[in-house]
């Protein structure tokens, strides 16, 4: 066994090095008394999960503020990323340090390039986006020099790989199958088996290529080959059938002792290998006699030599006897194995027990008879303590039948049955195995007693099973074909659906039953129920305004007689503060004096309970806030909410969603009210989430995301802004009735900006060439009327046929993407029942918005389906799919699919608000990234960056105080994002905050792609392309530029860098230096 | 096919974890605690080998640490079972008699246990 230990441990580079630095396991201890050491002995020492999990949160707080530092070295990089992946593994988010992983892998040096690429092995998976970034790494340390760095690469590729990739790396791999050190070429063909795992097509042309790896004079090397045979044999057996002779020599040569002592496991040689080839000669020999002719001798030898007493040498001959009985039968043989069986299921080892039933379950399908030695052993089975035993024995035992017949096994079944020694799921086996014979057994008395019996049984699971029996041995025939005697490995068609039912479903919904509710959705309704109900006792009337309330009906009626009022944002500020002054209010000792609220007499004077309160509340200073038309609020006071926004920072994260679940009572009651009483509620809530938003830890990110996309009307949203916006925009005149998206949009305009032109309708996705000139003279001219009103892209085609043409255009509101879909008929004819619908996506909520709903589409003309989309979770970019049908003169159905790539920038608003604002909210954010960035000529630096962030990033200049620079931003519908950025020298250093944990390091790379497209002279590490292209486009892209070393468009050759192309505004391309000789 | 090895003590603290197929990291820890729930209930009696949704787990106990390596249908149990412990002893090999703390250093015992793995497949 030392041996092998030696051998893997020489064979481990990264190890060996670590070694070399300070000998062996004492390095580690020594380096284990590090952080990670005192982190893990921390946690050992802990009691309970909670103490465990405020311990996590605060290293990772800690490792959050290392890793984003800009003085962090890579050593300390390389300590942190260990904690990092400690935490993660114990559940911890940390994603935020994924993308220094990647950092890592890429400069480090040998020993933190290994943990970098260990970290990425383990944080990422196969689709993640930011795997795209390692790319260049891989093929970097492919081309290494140093054997340490190739095999790094190799081990990652082996690991996780991006599948859109391979054709980069493919060639430098497929060399190494070459290289003269044998773990380079055993690492390579690990990398190719991942490659043929996640691409088989890709790799076909090199099948001559794993022969000679099967050959190959190191036992490692074709030991990895296997991997990849087991593979193909699986899935096409009939092509490898050639190579059954050398698979049989191999084994041969295994079993013979040929190989290096050190590839023996406690003397057994090469245990894992043996199973393998085992394996795959059962493939290869299944019903093939000529082949299987060939393996006879070789499985007759292992079943002999197999003599030794270890548990290895058992996992072995099971695997023979699993081949012996797989491939085509030869009698001696079989007899022999089944001789074998008797040493698995007589041991008193429990583990050899249940591997010997298993391998008789193989024997059974094949020849009954053969299993009849074992049978006393079998029903001795029957009661052992491990049900996982018991089900081996009785899932086939009934059909072991010999000599006896079916009644006698049943008669000792029952007798079974009868003893009370036996546990009840026994019992459940028993009644299930005598259940499987029942049909072979002609009219047995037994089986009717057992029935009688147990159909009265205490224990449900046995009554379960006694009534079914009792059933089916009602109905012989169907027992009959639903138990077949010989067909017990065949698999049987189940209806999971169970669409036999929908006859008896639809006749009781006739007459009047309720549909069927998943359990969901019962405790929902139950959950919303309930609380309904503990509003109750406090109402006087259920009114149909929904509004429940002892001090309410004045304001009720009050307030549907106000309208057209214009009030002042910042004191709708003032009340979605007070809702959370007035929770502080009643603490446990009861109430609590109030500081800073305006409005205190009104609550003051009422002791009723909390949520009533609020609501009360709520209402009432609204309602006489309307009245008294308070138009202008002094700057003081606003600067008291803010100081009591921020004070109440703190509140634990539970109150604040008791908070929203009023907030989301109050929105709904109001917004039945009157409309100035909606546009109060909608605010009340944004508010409401506004501050919440700076509560949330990232934990609950995603649910407080789900909450707002549910909750949150367009009309909130919009209000956002204004309930942030500079003081300049506070007027009352924008707060009139008019449509609101208008006055956004207005006020949008009319916003005082830095730069003359930051109108921003700079961005342009690619357009297509498709579409004809025509038909977008034809199309532009039916955009929507709301189109002029906002920013929108242009159309582009996508999908068309001789009928219909459909372009799609984005509109980005304010509050929400709205995608068009414009179908245009080509044809002279009307279409009929035309029918455009969005798949739902992972990340996108999508609601149809009211339009044109007749399914008729008339000859040349346009229709317009619109689809709002919101983002439920920040990610750079995703594919919106959907399809159109329509009739063609009544008689055949027309479906086109197409889809469309949304972008995170797609998300992105400015956030318009004052650099008070500004300050505040910055304290209040928990996540933060921040990145140096190095600026090529710093004078035109500033006000160059502040343009293209503005421009492509959407972001809001909100001040500029000397060469620092602050912007924000929100990702719809309102999760904040603040960016700080300074210039120094020739330095950038940006500084991104965010309540949401992953958007800061979204936005950060966004930024780094704008750098490029201003700055060509900066070599970007990373490819960049323009967001509206579709990944498999960029992929295709990078590999060719990686192949030909060549820009198909440009024809630019490496090392160029081409900067933001004027013809094609999509494509920007980036030449890698050259990747081959 | 192995889908993931877990290495757990009595307290159900993970002490490491590596996954085959993506599983998502709130899922990560219902399972690891539902299979070291479910591996502290067997007796000695019983074998080591447990059903468990759509896997079969293989646990090994050594002292107070758990060794569990969840597999699909077409692995051989045994092979698996003696996979853990040669991937013990080349740990203890490694750090000169292991212990439950030295498996924490987790960046040396996933590259061993990486390596042992190509190694016997």
């Amino acid at each position: 066994m030392s041996d092998i230990v030696e051998k893997t441990l020489t064979a481990l580079p990264g190890l060996f090095l670590q070694n070399q630095s300070a000998t062996g396991p004492a390095a580690a201890k020594a380096s284990f008394s590090s952080r990670l050491g005192g982190l893990v002995r921390g946690i050992t020492a802990l009691t309970s999960k909670h103490e465990e999990e405020k311990l996590i949160q605060q290293e990772l707080n800690n490792l959050k503020a290392t890793v984003s530092a800009p003085n962090t070295t890579l050593k300390m990089m390389k300590e942190c990323m260990v904690r990092l992946i400690y935490c993660e593994m114990l559940g911890y988010d940390a994603s935020f340090g994924y993308i220094h992983a990647i950092k890592l892998a890429q400069q480090g040096n040998l020993l933190e390039k290994r943990v970098g690429y260990l970290a990425v092995s383990l944080f990422l998976h196969e689709s993640h986006e930011l795997l795209l970034l390692l790319v260049n790494t891989v093929v970097k340390d492919l081309q290494s020099t140093n054997l340490v760095e190739v095999c790094m690469a190799l081990t990652i590729v082996s690991q996780i790989f991006p599948r859109e990739m391979i054709p980069a790396v493919l060639p430098l791999v497929e060399d190494k199958l070459q290289h003269s050190k044998e773990i380079i070429r055993r690492k390579a063909v690990l990398a190719l088996y991942k490659f043929y795992l996640i691409a088989p097509n890709q790799v076909q042309h090199i099948h001559i290529k794993f022969r000679k790896a099967l050959c190959d004079r190191d036992v490692g090397v074709m030991a990895a080959s296997l991997h990849i045979y087991l593979k193909m044999i699986k899935e096409n057996s009939s092509a490898y059938k050639d190579l059954t002779g050398s698979f049989v020599t191999i084994l041969k040569q295994v079993v013979g002792g040929k190989l290096p002592a050190d590839f023996n496991y406690h003397s057994v040689p090469a245990p894992w290998l043996q199973i393998q080839l085992l394996r795959i000669l059962g493939l290869l020999g299944k019903d093939d006699q000529r082949t299987s002719e060939l393996m006879y001798d070789v499985l007759d030898e292992s079943l002999r030599r197999a003599e030794l007493n270890h548990n290895v040498t058992y996992a072995i001959l099971f695997e023979c006897v699993h081949t012996v009985y797989s491939i085509y039968p030869k009698s001696e043989l079989l007899e022999k194995a089944a001789k074998c069986i008797g040493k698995f299921v007589l041991s008193p080892k429990i583990n050899l027990k249940y591997l010997g039933l298993k391998a008789l379950t193989y024997v059974i399908q094949q020849d009954p008879t053969l299993a009849l030695q074992h049978q006393m052993t079998i029903i001795e089975c029957l009661d052992h303590p491990d049900p996982i035993i018991k089900r081996e024995v009785l899932g086939e035992y009934s059909y072991l039948l010999g000599k006896e017949t079916g009644e006698e096994v049943i008669t000792k079944l029952y007798k079974l049955l009868t003893s009370d020694s036996i546990s009840s799921e026994t019992k459940a086996w028993i009644i299930a195995a005598v259940t499987k014979l029942t049909p072979q057994a002609h009219s047995s008395n037994i089986v009717e007693r057992l029935i009688q019996e147990f159909t009265t049984s205490l224990d449900t699971c046995l009554r379960q099973h006694a009534f079914e029996l009792k059933h089916l041995h009602e109905n012989v025939k169907f027992m009959k074909g639903l138990l077949p005697v010989d067909k017990s490995c065949e698999d049987m068609v189940v209806d999971a659906s169970l669409s036999f039912l929908d006859g008896f479903v639809a006749e009781e919904l006739s007459q009047g039953a309720a549909p069927y509710k998943p359990h969901h959705q019962r405790q929902e309704e139950k959950l919303s129920q309930e609380k309904v109900l503990s509003f109750e006792p406090y109402g006087l009337s259920f009114s149909s305004s929904g509004f429940s309330g002892r001090q309410s009906p004045a304001g009720i009626s009050l307030g549907s007689d106000i309208s057209g009022n214009s009030t002042d944002t910042g004191l709708k500020e003032t009340n979605s503060l007070k809702l959370e002054g007035i929770k502080k209010l009643w603490g446990k000792e009861g109430y609590l004096p109030k500081k800073e609220s305006k409005t205190g007499d009104e609550t003051e004077a009422l002791p009723v309970p909390q949520e009533n309160i609020i609501m009360e509340n709520v209402d009432q200073i609204i309602t006489k806030k309307d009245q008294s038309q308070v138009l202008t609020q002094s700057k003081e006071e606003k600067e008291k909410q803010l100081l009591a926004s921020s004070l109440f920072v703190g509140l634990g994260s539970e109150s604040t969603i008791n908070l929203l679940g009023k907030a989301d009572t109050l929105s709904h009651k109001f917004r039945r009210k009157s409309k100035v009483k909606e546009t109060k509620s909608g605010q009340t809530t944004t508010a409401q989430n506004m501050t919440r938003s700076s509560f949330s830890s990232s934990s609950n990110v995603t649910y407080e995301e789900d909450y707002y996309l549910d909750n949150l009307q367009d009309r909130g949203d919009k209000e956002v802004k204004k309930f942030s916006l500079n003081s300049e925009l506070l007027d009352s005149e924008s707060l009139t009735e008019l449509p609101l998206v208008e006055k956004i949009s207005n006020c949008r305009l009319s916003t005082p900006s830095l730069f003359a032109d930051n109108n921003m309708e700079v961005f342009h996705p690619p357009q297509s060439t498709a579409a004809s000139l025509a038909n977008e003279i034809s199309l532009a001219s039916s955009l929507l009327e709301e189109t002029t009103e906002h920013m929108h892209s242009d159309l582009m085609e996508v999908c068309n046929n001789e009928t219909i043409s459909v372009s799609s255009y984005k509109i980005w509101k304010d509050e929400c993407l709205l995608m068009v879909w414009s179908v245009f008929n080509k044809s002279a004819s009307e279409l009929k029942s035309a029918n455009l619908e969005i798949a739902p996506a992972e990340n996108f909520k999508i609601t149809e918005q009211p339009g044109c709903c007749l399914p008729v589409i008339e000859a040349e003309s346009t229709k317009n389906f619109q689809y709002s989309v919101q983002m439920e979770k920040p990610f750079t970019e995703g594919n919106l799919s959907g399809f159109i049908n329509y009739q063609v003169m009544d008689t055949h159905s027309v479906q086109l699919e197409f889809s469309v790539n949304l972008s995170l920038l797609d998300f992105i608003r400015p956030l318009k608000i004052s650099t008070e604002d500004f300050g505040k909210l910055w304290l209040s954010f928990a996540n933060d990234v921040k990145q140096n960035v190095k600026m090529s000529e710093s004078q035109a630096a500033l006000p160059s960056t502040l343009k293209a962030l503005q421009q492509e990033l959407r972001l809001h200049v909100v001040d500029i105080i000397g060469n620092e620079g602050l912007l924000a931003c929100q990702l719809l519908p309102s999760i904040p994002c603040l960016l700080h950025f300074r210039v120094h020298g020739d330095m950038l250093a940006l500084w991104f905050r965010s309540s949401c944990s992953t958007l800061p390091d979204y936005l950060l790379y966004q930024c780094q792609k704008v750098r490029a497209w201003i700055d060509p002279q900066v070599p970007v590490p990373i490819p960049c392309f323009h967001p509206g292209l579709t990944r498999a486009f960029k992929a295709e892209c990078f590999v060719s530029v990686f192949l030909s070393s060549r820009c198909k468009k440009h024809g630019k050759s490496g090392g160029d860098l081409v900067s933001k192309d004027s013809e094609s505004p999509g494509h920007l391309c980036i030449v890698y230096p050259k990747t081959q000789n | 096919m192995i889908k993931f090895f877990l290495m757990v003590n009595k307290q159900g603290q993970t002490r490491l974890s590596k996954y085959y197929e993506h599983v998502e990291i709130n899922k990560r820890t219902l399972l690891e605690t539902e299979v070291i729930k479910s591996c502290l209930s067997r007796s000695s009696e019983q074998c080591s080998f447990i059903e468990y949704k759509d896997f079969k787990l293989i646990y090994r106990q050594y002292a107070a640490l758990f060794i569990v390596v969840g597999v699909n249908d077409t692995e051989n149990e045994m092979a698996i079972y003696e996979f853990i412990h040669n991937f013990v002893e080349v740990l203890d090999d490694y750090f000169s008699r292991v212990s439950e703390l030295d498996v924490s250093f987790f960046s040396a015992v996933n590259q061993v246990f990486h390596s042992t793995w190509q190694r016997t497949g």
